[in-house]
C-alpha cells in the first residue's frame, strides 16, 4: 500500500511473523542443531538449546555405519536424472504445444496432468510386477524411469507455460533466416527459455529428490535414495538423536537451498498455472 | 533473379477463407506495397509467400520455380518483423551473423559481411550490445542487418514501422527507400498505412477481405481508382462521395471528389452549405462543410483562409476530377 | 497458424511423452482391473481364477475398509482445516510491511521442502518420544504426564506432522494471490468506509477463492496418497490406517493382490473425481 504505515504497526507485524516463523522453523533448526550433539547431550533433560561442546562426530559415525553417501549419490543419480530425462522428452513436446497449437492441444495438456493425478497405491502392484520381470526392482534405473514418468506432466506444463511466452515470432524470424527446426530449438528457443527450463529442473528435482512412496516400495539395499535410507532409521531403539538428526540435516541440506531459490517458480509448477 | 509469381494462391482457416483465389505479379527489383485495413489478408499473404503458412490452393513461384511446398528457410527469402523479433539472448553481431553460420558459411566471410552490414545501417558501434539496450530505432535496423547480409531474392517486411513514434517513421521510411535504391533487390511490404504505401511504393496492391482491389502505382491509384474503396482508401484526407441527384448529374450511382479538388466561394457555386470544424495544419486548412443534400463534406484550402465556424459557403467540384461509380461500385471510365 | 510440415514435425515431437505417459496409464491400470476381478495371492497359490466383483464388495465390507475411509476423511479434512485457516492468516501476515520479510518467508516455506520420511521421523523421536523427546521435557516442567503422542493421540499427531508439511504450501500459494490483489481495491473500499474485517470479508478473502479452491484440491489429491509418514511413524497402528495405506497392506503385506486391486480402483475413482474439478479450473484458464 502507498501510505505510510505507522512504525508501530510495523514492529507487531515483525515480532509476531518472526516468532511464526521461527516456531515454524523450529524442528529443523532443532534437528540441525542436535546433529552436532553428542548422544547424551541430545537427549540431555532440560534440553540444551546452543551451549554445548559441539562435534563432527555424528557425521562421520553416520557415514561410516551405513555408507551415508551411497544413498546420498543414488538420491542425486535418480533425482536429477529423471529431471534430465524429463525434460529431454519434454521440450518438444512443449514446443508442440505452445508453436504449433491445434484443437487438441488443451485437451493433451489437460490429460497430462490428469495421470499426475493417478493415486500410486491404485498401480503399486502392476508396477511392482513389471519391475521383477523386467528386473528393475532395487535399481536406480527402474526408479529413475519411474521418477521420471510421475513427473513429466510437471515438467511439460512448466514448459509449456514458459514457452508461451516466448513470442512464435522470433521462432519464425529463425526459420526465415534459414534456421532448420533443430536449430530453431537450439539456438534460439532453448537460450531464450534458459530460466524457465532451470527452474522447471530446480522444482523437479526437489519434487524427485522428496519422492517417499514408489522409492520406499521399489528399492532395497542397493539402490534406496536417502528417503528409504532415513526410513530405516525408524527402529526407536537406542541413542540415536544425533545420528538421525546427523544424516536428516544430510538428507534436507541440498534442497532446502534449491527450495529457496525456487520459491517463485514454485507457485507456478504446483499449482499448474492456475495461481499467479 | 527476385521474380515472384502468385497464380490463384488462396488460403483458408477452416472454414474462412482468409484468402480467395488470386493472381499476382512482382517484377525483379520491384518494391511492392500491400495495404488494406487490418483483417483484409495482407500479413496473411505475405505469410504464404515467406512460407510461414501453405497455401489451400494456387502456386507461389519464385524466380519461375514453384516454391508453394519449399519449407521457409529454403526459399531465400528474408523477413523484418513488425516486432523485428531480434534474438534478446545474442549480441547485434549475433543476430545479424545468425542467418550467415545457419547457411554455414566460413567465420572470416561472416565477419566481413557482418561489418559491411553494420556500416551501411551505422551499426557498427552497436555490434557487441544486445537487443535489449537499443533503442527502437536501432533495432528496426539491426532487423534489417539480418535480412540483407544473407543477399536474399527478396525481402518481406511485416509492418515494420508500426511499433515506431511518428518522427523515426518518417525516417526509416526514407532509409529504407534509400536502401531500396541501392540494393534493387524485390521488396514487398505490408501496411495499413496509406500513406506509407503511397511515399515507399513502386507498385500498390490494395486488398479488401482477401481480395485484391486494385494494382497499381501510386499515382494510378490516386488518379484511377477502380472502385470505391480504393477511391475512399487512398488520399488523405480520404475522398467525398455524394449520391442522390447530385450524383445523377453525372450519370452515376456515386460520385467522388477529393479535397484538393474542391473550389470555395463566398456564393455562386454550385454547393453551398454551412462551415462547421476546421482543421489547420498551417500549409493548408481543413474545412468540413455540411452541403445541402449531400451531407458532410471535406475541403482542402489555403492556410491561412479567414473562415469561421457557422459562415455560409458555396462549393464547386472541378469537373475533370470527379469520379463516378455504378451501383455495384465500380469506377465508370 | 502453421504450415503443415509444422504440424507433421509437431505431432513427431509430442510422440515420445504422449505415448510414454499414455503406456504409463493404461497398462498398470488394465493390470489393476485385470487383477481386481481375480482371486490372486502370490504366495499362497497365485492365480486362482475369475471371481466377478467379489473382491470390490469384499474389500468394501471387510471390517478394515470403514475405519480406513473415516480415518482418510479425518486426516484430509483436518489438515485442509488446519492449512488453509492458518495459511490464509499467515499470508495477510506476511503480506504486512515488516522488517525482514524475505527470511520470515524462507523460514515459514521450509517444511515444504523437508522430505516426508525425515520428517515423521524426526518429529516422531526427537518430538513425540514419550521419554526422551522434546514434547515429554516440556510436558515435565509444567509437571504433566508426558503423552505417549504416536499411540494415545495417534491421528492428531499425525495430523500435526502433515499440517505442518503442507501449511507451506498453502501459504506460499495464498500469499502469491494475495499479492496479486489491486491495493486500489482496497483503498476504495476503505474510502468507502469499509472497516478493515468488512476489508477482509468483502475484497480480500472473494479474491482468495479461486486460490482456496485450488489449494484445496491439489491438496486432497496428495493427502489422499500420504503414505511415508504413516509407513515410518505408526505403521498402520493405533486407527491411523487410511486408505492407501490399507491397499498398501492388502497387495504387499498380506499379498492379496485381487483384494488390493480393487481398491485400488476405488481410490482411481475417487482420485478421478477430484481430479475432474481441478482440471475444470486449470482449463479455464488455459484459455484466459
Amino acid at each position: 500500500m502507498a501510505r505510510a504505515v505507522t512504525q508501530q504497526r510495523k514492529i507487531i507485524n515483525t515480532v509476531l511473523a518472526w516468532v511464526i516463523g521461527l516456531l515454524i522453523f523450529f524442528p529443523i533448526l532443532w534437528t540441525f542443531l542436535t546433529s552436532f550433539k553428542t548422544e547424551a547431550t541430545a537427549i540431555a533433560d532440560p534440553p540444551v538449546f546452543l551451549f554445548f561442546d559441539w562435534t563432527l562426530e555424528n557425521y562421520t559415525e553416520v557415514q561410516n555405519r551405513s555408507d551415508y553417501l551411497k544413498h546420498f549419490t543414488n538420491s542425486v543419480i535418480i533425482a536429477v536424472g529423471s529431471t534430465i530425462l524429463g525434460v529431454l522428452i519434454a521440450i518438444p513436446a512443449a514446443w508442440s504445444m505452445a508453436f504449433v497449437p491445434s484443437k487438441r492441444t488443451k485437451d493433451i495438456l489437460l490429460w497430462m496432468l490428469s495421470t499426475k493425478m493417478l493415486p500410486a497405491v491404485g498401480v503399486l502392484y502392476p508396477i511392482y510386477l513389471i519391475f521383477i520381470e523386467l528386473r528393475l526392482l532395487d535399481s536406480k534405473i527402474g526408479l529413475t524411469i519411474i521418477l521420471m514418468l510421475i513427473n513429466l506432466p510437471i515438467i511439460v506444463w512448466m514448459l509449456y507455460t514458459y514457452f508461451k511466452e516466448i513470442p512464435n515470432e522470433i521462432l519464425e524470424a529463425a526459420r526465415m533466416d534459414g534456421a532448420t527446426l533443430k536449430s530453431e530449438i537450439f539456438y534460439v528457443l532453448t537460450p531464450m527459455a534458459v530460466p524457465g527450463i532451470a527452474s522447471t529442473v530446480l522444482l523437479n528435482v526437489i519434487l524427485a529428490w522428496n519422492e517417499a512412496f514408489w522409492t520406499l516400495n521399489l528399492t532395497a539395499a542397493k539402490a534406496a535414495p536417502l528417503t528409504a535410507f532415513i526410513a530405516s532409521y525408524s527402529s526407536p531403539e537406542g541413542l540415536f538423536y544425533a545420528k538421525l538428526s546427523a544424516a536428516s540435516t544430510m538428507a534436507i541440506a541440498p534442497i532446502l537451498i534449491m527450495g529457496w531459490f525456487s520459491q517463485k517458480q514454485l507457485v507456478r509448477g504446483l499449482t499448474f498455472g492456475a495461481v499467479k | 533473379m527476385g521474380g515472384i509469381t502468385l497464380s490463384q494462391v488462396s488460403k483458408r482457416f477452416g472454414t474462412t477463407e482468409v484468402i480467395r483465389p488470386l493472381d499476382l505479379e512482382i517484377n525483379d527489383g520491384e518494391f511492392v506495397v500491400f495495404v488494406g485495413p487490418s483483417g483484409c489478408g495482407k500479413s496473411t499473404l505475405l505469410r504464404l509467400i515467406a512460407g510461414l503458412e501453405d497455401v489451400s490452393g494456387g502456386a507461389i513461384l519464385i524466380d519461375g520455380n514453384d516454391v508453394s511446398n519449399t519449407p521457409p528457410a529454403k526459399r531465400g527469402l528474408a523477413m523484418v518483423f513488425q516486432s523485428y523479433a531480434l534474438y534478446p539472448h545474442m549480441s547485434v553481431r549475433k543476430n545479424i551473423a545468425f542467418p550467415l553460420k545457419m547457411a554455414g558459411m566460413n567465420k572470416a566471410e561472416i565477419a566481413k559481411r557482418v561489418d559491411h552490414a553494420a556500416h551501411i545501417l551505422s551499426l557498427t558501434d552497436y555490434l557487441d550490445r544486445r537487443p535489449g539496450q537499443l533503442s527502437g530505432g536501432q533495432r528496426q535496423r539491426v532487423a534489417i542487418g539480418r535480412s540483407i547480409v544473407r543477399e536474399p531474392q527478396a525481402f518481406l517486411f511485416d509492418e515494420p514501422l508500426s511499433n515506431l513514434d511518428a518522427a523515426l517513421r518518417g525516417n526509416m521510411r526514407l532509409e529504407i527507400s534509400e536502401l531500396h535504391q541501392n540494393l534493387k533487390t524485390t521488396m514487398i511490404y505490408v501496411t495499413h498505412d496509406q500513406v506509407e504505401a503511397m511515399t515507399m511504393a513502386y507498385k500498390i496492391v490494395v486488398l479488401q477481405n482477401g481480395v485484391i482491389e486494385q494494382v497499381g502505382t501510386p499515382l494510378e491509384l490516386y488518379r484511377n481508382p477502380a472502385n470505391l474503396f480504393v477511391a475512399g482508401f487512398i488520399g488523405s484526407p480520404s475522398m467525398n462521395f455524394a449520391t442522390g441527384l447530385a450524383a445523377e448529374k453525372y450519370d452515376a450511382t456515386t460520385i467522388g471528389f477529393r479535397p484538393e479538388h474542391l473550389k470555395l466561394f463566398a456564393e455562386g457555386g454550385d454547393w453551398h452549405g454551412t462551415v462547421g470544424v476546421s482543421e489547420r495544419l498551417g500549409s493548408d486548412t481543413f474545412l468540413h462543410v455540411n452541403i445541402d443534400g449531400i451531407g458532410q463534406v471535406t475541403v482542402r484550402s489555403d492556410g491561412d483562409i479567414d473562415i469561421r465556424y457557422g459562415d455560409t459557403v458555396s462549393v464547386t467540384p472541378d469537373p475533370a476530377r470527379i469520379h463516378r461509380f455504378d451501383a455495384s461500385g465500380v469506377a465508370l471510365q | 497458424m502453421a504450415t503443415q510440415q509444422s504440424r507433421s514435425a509437431a505431432r513427431l515431437m509430442m510422440a515420445p511423452a504422449v505415448v510414454l505417459l499414455l503406456g504409463w496409464m493404461l497398462v498398470p491400470l488394465s493390470m489393476t482391473l485385470y487383477f481386481s476381478f481375480k482371486k490372486y495371492l502370490p504366495l499362497r497359490g497365485g492365480d486362482l481364477g475369475w471371481v466377478g466383483f467379489e473382491n470390490y464388495s469384499r474389500f468394501v465390507s471387510s471390517s478394515a475398509f470403514w475405519p480406513s475411509v473415516q480415518t482418510t476423511l479425518i486426516i484430509v479434512g483436518s489438515v485442509l482445516l488446519i492449512t488453509v485457516i492458518f495459511g490464509v492468516l499467515l499470508a495477510l501476515l506476511l503480506d504486512q510491511p515488516m522488517w525482514g520479510q524475505g527470511i520470515v518467508r524462507i523460514l515459514v516455506i521450509a517444511p515444504f521442502f523437508v522430505m516426508p520420511t525425515v520428517s515423521a521421523l524426526v518429529w516422531k523421536n526427537i518430538f513425540m518420544d514419550p521419554v526422551n523427546g522434546l514434547f515429554a521435557h516440556l510436558w515435565r516442567v509444567f509437571g504433566a504426564e508426558p503423552v505417549q503422542w504416536l499411540s494415545q493421540a495417534s491421528l492428531p499427531s499425525l495430523i500435526m506432522i502433515v499440517s505442518w508439511q503442507w501449511l507451506p504450501f498453502a501459504t506460499l500459494i495464498l500469499l502469491t494471490a494475495i499479492q496479486s490483489l489491486d491495493s486500489e481495491q482496497l483503498e476504495a473500499a476503505e474510502m468507502d468506509g469499509a472497516s478493515p474485517l468488512k476489508r477482509f470479508w468483502y475484497i480480500i478473502l472473494p479474491h482468495l477463492g479461486r486460490a482456496i479452491t485450488i489449494v484445496i484440491l491439489i491438496q486432497t489429491i496428495f493427502l489422499l496418497a500420504v503414505f511415508a509418514e504413516i509407513f515410518v511413524t505408526t505403521g498402520g497402528a493405533f486407527g491411523t490406517k487410511t486408505l492407501t495405506y490399507l491397499i498398501f497392506q492388502r497387495v504387499l503385506e498380506s499379498q492379496n493382490v485381487g483384494l488390493g486391486s480393487a481398491g485400488g480402483v476405488y481410490a482411481i475413482i475417487l482420485a478421478n473425481i477430484i481430479a475432474l474439478f481441478l482440471m475444470r479450473i486449470v482449463g479455464k484458464n488455459l484459455d484466459a
